[in-house]
C-alpha cells in the first residue's frame, strides 16, 4: 500500500485489487477507483502532456470537467479509446491506457520545444497563420506544428462494438443526483410521480460522496444516502448511473447517454457499449450543481496544482492522498473543509493562501486550532518544480500593491476560485442568464420549457440550502403535474455553507510578459491571450472565444468560461453582463459516434429496398447498384467479364434479338377519378384531353419555376384511371408535389393520388424479337403492330397474370413493359426467360438500359437536367402543350432568364477520337489556347462507350448549344486537350424506323 | 425534436412524422399568364423570412399525409398554433396575447 493510500477509506473496496497498465507501466488499483485516482494513489500526477505547448499536466478535477488528464484507453482490437477522462474512466482489470499528445516519454516530450517557443504561438495563431508565405505553411505548419498539436490519435480499427438506442417517456425527469437532485426526485416520487433519476458518475450522491461529515436527519451522510436511494428504489424510480444528460432539446426532450461496459471487465456477447435514450419529460429538474473554478496565475497548470474540491473527492470517496505537503490557494470558503479535512487525514497544510483581506473568522479560528499558518490578503504570483508542483511563490497584497516574495516547498497546490453553476443544460433550451454581480456569476432567469432549476446549480451552497431548495423543486414539479405534495423539512448538521469572491488573474510582481497564467487548460489558452485578443480588436466575446479558442476545447470551457469572461470584460473596460457568455451547445461531454449512431451502421444504416425480381438477379451473378434506396442488377457478367464486356455484350443482344430488365423500381402512381384528366393537363406539360384511353404518351412535369423535375411515361386506362411513371428516385417527391397542388390549390377537383410503386413487378422486354417472346404467354390482348402500336397500354393476362401491359421503349427497339402484382413479378420474370430461350433473350441490368437510351438521345432527369434545365433546353418542347391555357410551371417558361440567349443546351458530342471516353462532368471551352482561367461553356451529362456504334458517344450542356450543331469545342483534362464535336443527341436510328416492328 | 400538432388527426406527435413545406398563404395566382413577370418573381421566389412568428405549411408525411398551416416562432422555434389549409390566417396580436 502505498503512502497516498489511506487503508479502509473511502468508497472503495480495499479488498479488491485491480491491475491495469499506464504507458506501459505495471499498476493496481481498488475496484472502485478511477485511472485518475489510482494513479495519484502510487504519487503519480503527471498524464499527460498540453494541447500546444506539450507542458507536462496532471489532473485538476476529480470528474468530467477535466481538461488535463486525457488518455487513450484499449480493451483490444478495435477498442481503442482516444481522450478519456483519466477522472472518469473506471478501472477495470487488464485495462490498458496511455499518455497523449506526447512525442516521446511523458517525462521527456520533444513537443516540449513548443513551450519554449511560445512567443511564436500567440491568440490568433491559426489565423494568423494563413496569412504568412505559402512556404511556411508547407514547410513548417503542417510538417512539425500541426503534428505536435492535438489531442488522442484516432482509432483506425472497425469498432466491433453494438450502440444502443431507447425512447423514453417521464412525468419528471431529475438530471444530477446530488443532494438537490435526490430530494426532488423523493418528493415528487411520494407525490406519486413517475420519475427518472440520472447522473453521470458510476454511483449517486453527488458532493455528499466528497463531505461524509454531514448529518441529514441525525444521520451521516453516507446512510442517509443510502436509506434515500433505497426509498426511491421501492417507490419505482428509475435510477439510472453513468448516464450523462447531453443534451436539452425542444419541448423537453432530453438524450442521454449512458455507459454500459466500459467499467466492466468483461463484456458479455453482444452486450451494447452505451444506450442512447431520448427521453420525453413532463417536466425537468436540473439539479447538476456547481463547477470550481481555477485560479488564474503563472504556472497554474503544473502536475500537482489542483482544485481544492477534487483533492477532497480524491480523499473522502477514494481513499487518496493527493500529496504530502499541501498549500492552499482560495478565494472562497469552501477551500478550507478540503485543508481541514486533508489535514485530519495526515497532510500537511503547510499554508492556507487567502486572496481576501478578512475570510471569515470561524474559519480562521479553525486554522488557529489546527496549527495551519493563514496568509490572509496574499496572492500566488509562481510555482516551480519540472514534473510536479515543488514550491510556490506567495506575496503579501496591500493597496493593490504586491509586496515581497516568499517561496514555500510543497508537493501539491490545492486552488478554489469559487464556484459557476453548471448552466450547460440550460443554455441549450435558451434559457436567458442573469448576471448575479455578488457572487460574479450568471443565474439562471427566464426559463424556455418546463423545467425546474434546484440547489448549487442556481448559485444556492451549503448541503442544507441545496436539499430543501430540491426538496421544494420536486414538489413544485409534483404539483405541475397534478398531484399534492409537500416537501418535508430537513435538519442537516455540520453543514460546510460559505461564500467567496472571484478574481480576474491574481495580482503578480511579475512582468506582464513573463506571466503564463492559463485560464482553457486543454488549448492552452493564457489570460494574456485573452487580452491580447481584445486589443487586437475583437470586441464580442464570440469572437474572442473563437480567436483565442478558449472555451472550444472538449470541455466547452466549463472551468474557463467565467474566467475568460471576467479577463475579457475587463480588458474590453464592460461589465461581464454587457460582454455576455458564449454559447454551450450539445454534447455536455464529448460522446461517441457509436451512441449517436446506434443501429444505424452496417446492414442497417438504411432500408434496402429490393425488387422481387432481385433473388434471381443474385443467384444469376448480378453486379449490384444503388439507386436510391434501392439496390438494382447493374449488369450480369459471365465467365470472367468486366463490366465493359458484359454491358457491350448486353447492348448487341438487345439491339440484335432481346433483352430482359427488370423495371421495377420505376416509381408509379395512380391518378383516379372524375376530374382525373383535368389534374393531369394542370400538372404536366402535356395535353391529355384527346389521350385516348388504351394509349400512353411521355409526360414531362415542371416545378412551378419552369424547370424540368421529372418525366415519364404514362398511360390511359381508362376516362378517368391514369397510370402514371416516375422516376426512380423522384416518386415520393412526386407523389408530394402532386398532393400538395390537389389539396391546397384545387381542392375542388375530385381526383385520388396512390402510390403504386411496390404493388406492381415490371419486367422490360426490348429487341426485335421482344414480340415473339411475349405472344405465346399474352391472354386478351392482340399484340400486332395494327392492334397493338408503339404508346399503347392493355390490360390482360401474361404468363397467366393479371398484367397492365405497356408498349414503349426506352432503347429505340420494339419494346414491351409487363406489370403484374408484384407477388407475381418473379414468376413472370422466369416465364418471360423460358419463352426467350429460343431467342437467347438476354438479362441487362441499369448500365446497359444507360447506354441504349443515350444511344437514343432519351434524358435522364437527374444526370443529363440539374435543377435548372428547361423544356425547350432539353431538346423536350414538342412535349408542351402550347394551347393550354395553364399547366404548373407554363408561366415561367416566357421568364426573362429562361427566354434569354446563351442558355445551356442539350447536345450530343462525339470526340474526335471515338476510342476516347470523356469523363462525366467534365469542363468545355470553346478556345483550348486562352489564358487561365479558361471560359468554361458547360459539362459533360452522360458519357459511354456504345458497342453499337463502335465508339464513345456523349451528351452535354452547353450554352446556346441548339445552334452549333458540327463546330468543335474542347474538353481539357489533365492527361490533355480532347476534340469534339457537337452533334445531334439521336446517335442511333435517328427515324426511329426500329420501333415500326 | 419538436413535437407538432395535426389538426387532421388531432394529435400531438413527434416531428419525424411531419415534413415543412414553405410558407402559408402563398396561393398560386388564378391566371398566372396575366402576371408580370415582376408580380411572377414574387409570387415564386420572395418570401418574409421574419424573426418572430411565421406563418407556415408543414405536411403530416408520415400519417394522415395532409398538408395543414403552422404558426411558429422563428426565435423560440415555438408552434402558437396549428390549423387546417384553407382556414382563415389567423390574427396575430389575439394568438400572442393568449400566450
Ligand atoms: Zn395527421
Amino acid at each position: 500500500m502505498s503512502q497516498f493510500r489511506i487503508p479502509g477509506k473511502g468508497r472503495v473496496d480495499h479488498a479488491k485489487t485491480v491491475r491495469f497498465a499506464f504507458d506501459n507501466r505495471e499498476y493496481t488499483g481498488l475496484r472502485g477507483d478511477t485511472v485518475a485516482s489510482a494513479l495519484l494513489a502510487h504519487g503519480v500526477h503527471l498524464m499527460g502532456r498540453s494541447f500546444k505547448y506539450h507542458r507536462p499536466r496532471g489532473p485538476v478535477t476529480a470528474d468530467s470537467a477535466e481538461p488535463n488528464a486525457l488518455i487513450g484507453t484499449s480493451r483490444g482490437p478495435g477498442r481503442f479509446e482516444p481522450n478519456t477522462r483519466a477522472t472518469v474512466q473506471e478501472l477495470r482489470e487488464g485495462l490498458i491506457c496511455e499518455s497523449q499528445n506526447r512525442l516521446g516519454a511523458l517525462s521527456f516530450d520533444f513537443g516540449a520545444v513548443n513551450d519554449a517557443l511560445y512567443p511564436l504561438f500567440p491568440a490568433g495563431f491559426y489565423y494568423k497563420t494563413f496569412m504568412w508565405p505559402r512556404s511556411f505553411w508547407d514547410k513548417l505548419y503542417e510538417p512539425v506544428i500541426r503534428r505536435a498539436a492535438g489531442l488522442g490519435r484516432a482509432p483506425s480499427e472497425v469498432d466491433p462494438d453494438t450502440y444502443a438506442s431507447r425512447y423514453l417517456h417521464a412525468d419528471l425527469l431529475v438530471v444530477g443526483a446530488g443532494p438537490s437532485g435526490l430530494m426532488a426526485a423523493l418528493e415528487a416520487a411520494r407525490a406519486g410521480v413517475r420519475v427518472t433519476l440520472v447522473d453521470e458518475n458510476a454511483e449517486m450522491g453527488g458532493a455528499l460522496l466528497s463531505d461524509p461529515g454531514v448529518e441529514i436527519d441525525g444521520r451521516p451522510a453516507w446512510d442517509w444516502l443510502d436509506a434515500t436511494l433505497a426509498e426511491l428504489a421501492s417507490l419505482g424510480v428509475r435510477l439510472m448511473t453513468r448516464t450523462t444528460a447531453i443534451g436539452y432539446y425542444h419541448q423537453n426532450m432530453i438524450g442521454l447517454c449512458q455507459k454500459l461496459t466500459d467499467h466492466l471487465d468483461e463484456i458479455a456477447d453482444n452486450a451494447p457499449r452505451e444506450r442512447m435514450w431520448r427521453v420525453r419529460a413532463t417536466r425537468v429538474v436540473l439539479a447538476q450543481g456547481a463547477l470550481e473554478k481555477p485560479l488564474v496565475f503563472h504556472g497554474n497548470d503544473r502536475p500537482g496544482v489542483m482544485l481544492a474540491g477534487a483533492a477532497q473527492t480524491y480523499l473522502h470517496r477514494y481513499g487518496v492522498k493527493v500529496g504530502t505537503r499541501a498549500v492552499i490557494v482560495t478565494s472562497h470558503d469552501s477551500a478550507y473543509h478540503a485543508a481541514f479535512d486533508l489535514a485530519a487525514a495526515g497532510t500537511r497544510i503547510v499554508a492556507i493562501v487567502e486572496t481576501r483581506a478578512a475570510p471569515p473568522e470561524t474559519l480562521r479560528a479553525e486554522a488557529r486550532v489546527r496549527g495551519i499558518e493563514l496568509l490572509a490578503g496574499h496572492t500566488v504570483t509562481g510555482t516551480r518544480g519540472r514534473l510536479r508542483v515543488a514550491s510556490v511563490t506567495v506575496n503579501p497584497v496591500q493597496g493593490g500593491r504586491v509586496g515581497e516574495p516568499r517561496m514555500i516547498h510543497c508537493d501539491c497546490l490545492l486552488m478554489s476560485g469559487g464556484w459557476t453553476p453548471s448552466l450547460h443544460l440550460f443554455s441549450h433550451t435558451k434559457g436567458s442568464l442573469q448576471w448575479d454581480a455578488e457572487s460574479n456569476t450568471f443565474l439562471p432567469g427566464r426559463m424556455t420549457e418546463n423545467c425546474h432549476i434546484a440547489g448549487a446549480g442556481r448559485g444556492l451552497w451549503g448541503f442544507e440550502a441545496a436539499l430543501t431548495d430540491g426538496a421544494k423543486a420536486g414538489a413544485d414539479a409534483a404539483r405541475a403535474l397534478g398531484n399534492e405534495a409537500k416537501a418535508a423539512p430537513l435538519s442537516v448538521a455540520h453543514d460546510r455553507p460559505g461564500t467567496g469572491e472571484s478574481h480576474r488573474e491574481l495580482p503578480t510582481d511579475r512582468r506582464s510578459s513573463r506571466v503564463r497564467a492559463f485560464i482553457d487548460f486543454q488549448n492552452d489558452v493564457t489570460a494574456k491571450d485573452i487580452r491580447l485578443a481584445v486589443r487586437e480588436g475583437m470586441r464580442s466575446i464570440e469572437h474572442v472565444k473563437r480567436y483565442t479558442t478558449n472555451g472550444m476545447a472538449t470541455d466547452q470551457g466549463k472551468m474557463s468560461n467565467i474566467n475568460g469572461l471576467m479577463i475579457a470584460a475587463d480588458a474590453v473596460g464592460k461589465a461581464p453582463p454587457e460582454v455576455g457568455l458564449t454559447t454551450f451547445r450539445p454534447p455536455y461531454t464529448p460522446t461517441t459516434f457509436g451512441a449517436f449512431a446506434g443501429y444505424h451502421r452496417g446492414a442497417t444504416f438504411e432500408v434496402t429496398r429490393r425488387t422481387p425480381i432481385d433473388p434471381w438477379a443474385e443467384a444469376n451473378g448480378a453486379v449490384f447498384e444503388p439507386v436510391s434506396l434501392w439496390r438494382r442488377a447493374w449488369y450480369f457478367p459471365k465467365g470472367g467479364e468486366d463490366m465493359e464486356a458484359a454491358v457491350a455484350r448486353e447492348c448487341r443482344a438487345t439491339r440484335a434479338s432481346v433483352g430482359i430488365f427488370d423495371a421495377s423500381t420505376l416509381g408509379k402512381i395512380e391518378v383516379a377519378g372524375p376530374d382525373a384528366v383535368e389534374f393531369m393537363n394542370r400538372m404536366y406539360t402535356n395535353p391529355w384531353t384527346k389521350l385516348a384511353p388504351g394509349r400512353c404518351r411521355y409526360g414531362v412535369l415542371l416545378g412551378e419555376d419552369g424547370y424540368i423535375r421529372d418525366d415519364g411515361v404514362i398511360g390511359r386506362l381508362s376516362d378517368e384511371l391514369f397510370h402514371v411513371t416516375t422516376t426512380t428516385g423522384g416518386a415520393p417527391r412526386v407523389l408530394n408535389m402532386m398532393e400538395d397542388y390537389l389539396q391546397t390549390e384545387w381542392p375542388d377537383l375530385d381526383v385520388w393520388l396512390t402510390s403504386t410503386t411496390e404493388q406492381w413487378a415490371t419486367v422490360a422486354l426490348n429487341g426485335p424479337n421482344a414480340r415473339k417472346v411475349l405472344e405465346g404467354l399474352v391472354e386478351g390482348v392482340d399484340l400486332s403492330a395494327e392492334a397493338m402500336p408503339h404508346m399503347s397500354v392493355a390490360e390482360c393476362r401474361v404468363a397467366g397474370f393479371p398484367a397492365r401491359l405497356f408498349r414503349l421503349s426506352f432503347t429505340g427497339e420494339l419494346g414491351f413493359e409487363i406489370n403484374v402484382p408484384a407477388r407475381h413479378g418473379l414468376a413472370l420474370w422466369e416465364a418471360l426467360m423460358e419463352a426467350g430461350r429460343p431467342h437467347d433473350i438476354t438479362p441487362y441490368g441499369t448500365e446497359t438500359m444507360h447506354v441504349l437510351r443515350a444511344e437514343k438521345g432519351f434524358i435522364i432527369v437527374g444526370q443529363d437536367t440539374d435543377g435548372t434545365v428547361a423544356p425547350e433546353d432539353a431538346g423536350l418542347g414538342w412535349a408542351i402543350g402550347k394551347k393550354k391555357p395553364d399547366f404548373v410551371g407554363k408561366r415561367s417558361l416566357a421568364r426573362p432568364d429562361l427566354v434569354a440567349p446563351g442558355r445551356k443546351q442539350l447536345v450530343g458530342l462525339l470526340t474526335e477520337d471515338g476510342g476516347v471516353k470523356l469523363e462525366e462532368g467534365a469542363q468545355i471551352v470553346l478556345d483550348p489556347d486562352q489564358p487561365l482561367p479558361m471560359k468554361m461553356v458547360g459539362h459533360v451529362t452522360s458519357s459511354y462507350h456504345s458497342a453499337t456504334l463502335g465508339r464513345s458517344i456523349a451528351m452535354a450542356l452547353i450554352e446556346g448549344g441548339h445552334d452549333m450543331e458540327g463546330r468543335d469545342v474542347y474538353l481539357p483534362m489533365p492527361d490533355g486537350t480532347h476534340r469534339a464535336r457537337i452533334t445531334s443527341t439521336a446517335f442511333y436510328d435517328p427515324d426511329g424506323s426500329r420501333l415500326k416492328l | 425534436m419538436l413535437l407538432i400538432h395535426c389538426p387532421y388527426c388531432d394529435e400531438t406527435l413527434p416531428e419525424l412524422e411531419f415534413a415543412y413545406a414553405g410558407e402559408a398563404h402563398i396561393a398560386r395566382p388564378e391566371d398566372p399568364s396575366t402576371m408580370s413577370d415582376e408580380e411572377w418573381r414574387d409570387f415564386l421566389f420572395i418570401r418574409s423570412n421574419p424573426k418572430g412568428p411565421h406563418f407556415e405549411r408543414w405536411r403530416h408525411v408520415h400519417g394522415c399525409a395532409r398538408f395543414f398551416n403552422a404558426v411558429r416562432d422563428t426565435v423560440s422555434d415555438r408552434f402558437l398554433l396549428t390549423y387546417k389549409a384553407g382556414e382563415p390566417r389567423p390574427d396575430l396580436a389575439s394568438l400572442e396575447a393568449a400566450q
